[in-house]
């Protein structure tokens, strides 16, 4: 069976779902395709089963967030969902990136496509509260299941512990009632 | 006044709370049998002695059988993402190294490339010939403590203290380069901390003399043996195509027979010079995934040996100074020296606003480092993708209709290292 | 071993205090509980591996059981999630029982100042020897394991009845 020459994922996807791509970006030879978040699975589906393209593998979906920085038509919302996909025929990497806004924080889920998007999504949802519609267990994976608050959004405090001197160390020892000192 | 800035302002009790939920919780992840009763809930608790660390496991059971196996991770979370948001490039490569315990040179690889790529540097050729070789000797120590680990669950006892024995020479070499056994944070933005001792290539060749009989000895005990064997083959099956769907890279994927290496589709750090082979399994039942790190021992080794042959001669460290900290010799002689040396340790180096993905060959799997910056010398995000947390994740497929004996096999197979998984 | 009081000749006969006997017996095989958590839990294994074996001051095997194990290593970070459990073994752990908190994350947090780990295991159970290094060396290990049998040759009638009530 002949093998199919690889494509140009870009031109391709403007080619069959033209509105839902809405930029390019290529930096150091990655390419960034930004996508509307409403479609991701269409986007998804296409990528992964069009000959020339089978990007059959999720590397990693990864959430940035870009408070406090004000938003720019680069970067119109608060978060930013990006899907690393590799295609182990074409030996490439794709990044397609969706843009989230905080009010209202929710992606259709891709575990149709990959199940192995599932405790990626969880993972998502625990640490920045952007909900996957459609996953089918959306629980915390990492902290506890009654933990508040969603840690790595960039306005959760780091949750440090003033460092113990001389001069505070009888207050801060109050919290260690079982250090034998 | 605030001495301890703590997330949730609920009262110190709830800290110690309780965490277990009630069964209602668990409708839709378990079968329905669980709900009557005519299937039993066990938690394979987070202190198992088989489960490498801090994993729980809640299993339905039918009988000995088990139906559902729902992983329960985040008894190891660290929160190291967070933490290098904090911290300057250079710095946070110590926080890497602790991911994944037992490589940390696959983790603090798969940051410096990313950094390196965010920021263009450059990487001279000594100091990638020098990064294989412990990227290598790294893959050797890891899966040594893989094979001493699942044997020692599967009941063989003594291949545990032979892994270790090799273990330990290893160990002193990385001692000999970086200072400390594990965690020498020894790969750095630019290329390696300090040069090769003059010990170290006699000691490396000495090793690399002794090694393939050793492995041959742990062949010897475990490949043709018939109680290994019985447990393992036909365990834990997974199909070529549904395994890449569940995300599994690396060995355990190349037990199933995939050809995926990143050393050898995407290669790094002069990857490309080196010959060797990638084995592959057939059937991928936990015997072929065994066999698979049980032949990469051999293919480490090639690469060791090539590399140590021809390693270049050169800088040890990328040059550029906007970048790289200049050895201490030239502070006494240079003025713009010093004010790299101030600038560099004070504030660190600036990367630009961008984001980069680069994915390295780990021996659990593909580390995934997803770096954003911020134009300044902090990063705004990084984000690990680790082997060891999509394994974890295809338990449940894998283990399905086995017992809970052969679970402690299928655990052993796919290598999971919890630091990894939960960051 | 402790102090000989008397030796009736050759007959074989050896007088000593209670304490004596008791705390090497205790010292002798103090099994630990085998808890690793992270990284330290590496190098715990290679101390009782080949090359720093453990196996000669007693501790042979870890017992999986908190029941039967005198001895806690707390090896590795202890996180939020994970801090119930670790007292919940504590507690089910019959005196005498010693902690010993190797590494530096488990003697204060270590390099991780977060939301996620505890700051030090004794702000959930008294640490008897803490063990410094990330992660400190089979020798540092076996030192502080060292120094604890110290200790406990050390314990006098009173801290046992004290004990019980730890």
């Amino acid at each position: 069976m002949p093998i199919a020459n690889a494509i140009d994922p870009v031109e391709s996807l403007k080619a069959a779902l033209p509105d839902a791509v809405k930029g390019v970006k290529i930096f150091r030879d990655e390419t960034t395709i930004i996508v509307d978040a409403a479609q991701i699975e269409k986007v998804m589906h296409h990528l992964r089963d069009t000959k020339g393209l089978l990007y059959n593998f999720l590397s990693d979906i990864s959430a940035v967030d870009y408070y406090p920085d004000a938003s720019t038509p680069d970067r119109p919302e608060r978060f930013g969902v990006s899907y690393h996909l590799y295609s182990l025929l074409y030996s490439r990497r794709l990044r397609v990136k969706v843009f989230v806004p905080e009010d209202d924080a929710h992606v259709p889920t891709v575990t149709t496509v990959w199940p192995g998007a599932n405790w990626l999504e969880r993972e998502i949802w625990d640490m920045m509260g952007i909900y996957f519609d459609g996953h089918p267990d959306m629980r915390r994976l990492l902290m506890a299941q009654d933990w508040d608050g969603h840690p790595h959004r960039r306005d959760y405090p780091l949750g440090y512990e003033t460092i113990m001197f001389s001069f505070n160390a009888d207050e801060i020892a109050k919290f260690k009632p079982a250090a034998t000192n | 006044m605030t001495l301890t800035v703590r997330p949730n302002d609920k009262e110190k009790e709830n800290e110690l709370a309780s965490w277990e939920g009630s069964v209602e919780e668990l409708r839709g992840l378990v079968s329905d049998r669980a709900m009557t009763g005519e299937t039993m809930l066990l938690n394979m608790g987070p202190h198992h002695p088989s489960t490498h660390g801090v994993l729980r496991l809640l299993l339905e059971l039918d009988g000995e059988e088990i139906v559902t196996c729902l992983p329960d991770i985040g008894y190891l979370h660290t929160g190291i993402e967070k933490n290098i948001e904090s911290k300057t490039y250079e710095k946070a490569v110590t926080l890497t190294d602790r991911m994944d315990y037992l490589s940390p040179m696959s983790n603090n690889m798969a940051f410096c490339l990313a950094v390196e790529k965010l920021t263009g540097l450059d990487v001279p050729a000594r100091a990638q010939t020098i990064r294989v070789i412990c990227l290598e000797l790294s893959r050797i120590a890891s899966h040594l403590v893989w094979l001493g680990t699942h044997a020692l669950d599967m009941g063989a006892m003594s291949v545990f203290l032979y892994c270790f024995r090799e273990r330990e020479m290893i160990l002193d070499m990385f001692e000999m380069l970086s200072g400390q056994r594990l965690m020498g944070s020894y790969f750095r933005p630019g290329g390696v901390w300090r040069d090769l001792p003059a010990e170290f290539l006699p000691t490396l060749q000495k090793f690399v003399d002794i090694f393939p009989s050793r492995v041959n000895d742990y062949e010897t005990l475990l490949k043709n043996n018939p109680l290994w064997r019985d447990r393992t083959e036909g365990i834990g099956v997974v199909e070529p195509d549904e395994a890449l769907a569940l995300g599994m890279t690396g060995p355990s994927l190349r037990g199933s027979g995939v050809n995926w290496d990143i050393r050898k589709a995407t290669p790094y750090s002069g990857y490309e010079q080196y010959e060797f082979n990638v084995p592959l399994g057939e059937h991928g039942d936990v015997y072929d995934r065994f066999y698979v790190r049980i032949q990469e021992f051999h293919e480490s080794l090639k690469i060791i040996k090539q590399a140590m042959k021809n390693i270049p001669g050169g800088p040890f460290r990328s040059e550029n100074r906007k970048f790289v900290p200049p050895p201490r010799a030239e502070l006494g002689r240079s003025m713009e020296a010093v004010i790299h040396h101030f600038k560099l340790w004070t504030e660190g180096f600036s990367a630009p606003d961008e984001e980069v993905f680069v994915a390295v060959e780990s021996p659990r799997g593909e580390i995934g480092c997803y770096l954003h910056g911020t134009g300044g010398t902090k990063p705004r995000r990084v984000h690990f993708k680790t082997p060891s947390f999509m394994h974890i994740s295809a338990l449940n497929k894998l283990s399905a209709g086995h017992m809970i004996a052969d679970l402690v096999g299928i655990i052993g197979s796919i290598d999971i290292v919890l630091g990894d998984s939960d960051r | 071993m402790g102090v000989i009081s008397s030796k009736l000749g050759d007959l074989g006969v050896v007088t000593t205090t209670l304490e004596t006997a008791v705390n090497w017996g205790r010292n002798g095989a103090m099994w630990p509980l085998l808890f690793g958590l992270a990284c330290c839990a590496i190098e715990m294994m290679a101390t009782q591996a080949s090359d720093y074996d453990l196996s000669r001051f007693g501790m042979e095997l870890n017992r999986a059981s908190p029941r039967q194990s005198d001895l806690i290593i707390v090896a590795g970070r202890v996180t939020r999630k994970m801090a119930p459990v670790v007292r919940q073994l504590y507690d089910q752990m019959a005196t005498p029982r010693y902690v010993i908190a190797m590494g530096d994350c488990a003697s204060c947090g270590g390099v991780y100042n977060n939301y996620a780990v505890v700051q030090g295991v004794d702000e959930i159970i008294p640490v008897d020897v803490y063990v410094a290094g990330c992660p400190p060396r089979p020798e540092q290990l076996i030192h502080g394991i060292l120094t604890l049998h110290e200790r406990v040759k050390g314990e006098r009638f009173n801290d046992w009845i004290i004990a019980n009530e730890r």
